[in-house]
């Protein structure tokens, strides 16, 4: 097995496998268990304290782990070059710098801001209502945030490549 | 002002403009290098 198929072969295999599972799980939680939540909690008696104890805790915990892998994988891919990508010092590497970038905010956001006050609103941190409230708040804002992010984050690291020069040139 | 990330495809329509965006900013940035 050469190294040109572990780096490009194998590398981009499962930064895209990681990828898929990490803004999968991102927009399920934006395009189906936000609305559906809110729904569930609305009927008489509420039902949607079985989505929180069961489904999002599972969800979360590949969310914030594909999110890593996702970004490991595309560093590797990345590899001496991850420089001229994030200090956009090489022309060609813009595409995939801007994307690169996107990406690392939006893993800066699962770590700093999603997890972190996810754990409040599944009481794995203790918190007042008040700091639930603000919780819930942070984290809703900062998973939107994402949802607008991975739009850019895959326009871009869809077209990078010397290969795709011309959507950039043309 | 309502926050557009409030509406989902408030949300979906700033990943968009964003996305033109950031289009024309990496041509100038590749014209200029």
């Amino acid at each position: 097995m050469s190294w040109e198929f572990i780096h490009y072969g194998l590398g981009r295999w499962l930064h895209i496998l990681s990828g898929v599972m990490w803004v999968g799980l991102l927009y399920y939680f934006n395009f189906v268990q936000v609305d559906a939540l809110k729904r569930a909690n609305a009927e008489t008696p509420p039902a949607g304290a079985a989505i929180t104890k069961h489904i999002v805790p599972s969800a979360l915990f590949w969310f914030r782990w594909a999110a890593v892998a996702t970004w490991v994988m595309g560093a590797f891919l990345l590899g001496d070059k991850l420089n001229q990508a994030l200090l956009f010092r090489e022309t060609a590497y813009v595409p995939i710098g801007i994307g690169a970038w996107l990406g690392t905010i939006m893993l800066f956001n699962v770590w700093v801001l999603i997890w972190p006050n996810q754990k409040r609103l599944l009481g794995l941190v203790a918190a007042s209502e008040e700091e639930k409230a603000k919780a819930r708040r942070v984290a809703f804002l900062a998973s939107r945030t994402n949802v607008m992010l991975s739009i850019p984050m895959i326009f871009f690291m869809s077209s990078s490549g010397l290969f795709h020069y011309p959507v950039f040139a043309g | 002002m309502k926050n557009p990330l409030d509406s989902l495809w408030g949300t979906v329509l700033c990943g968009l403009v964003l996305t033109a965006v950031l289009y024309y900013l990496a041509r100038a940035m590749m014209a200029g290098g």
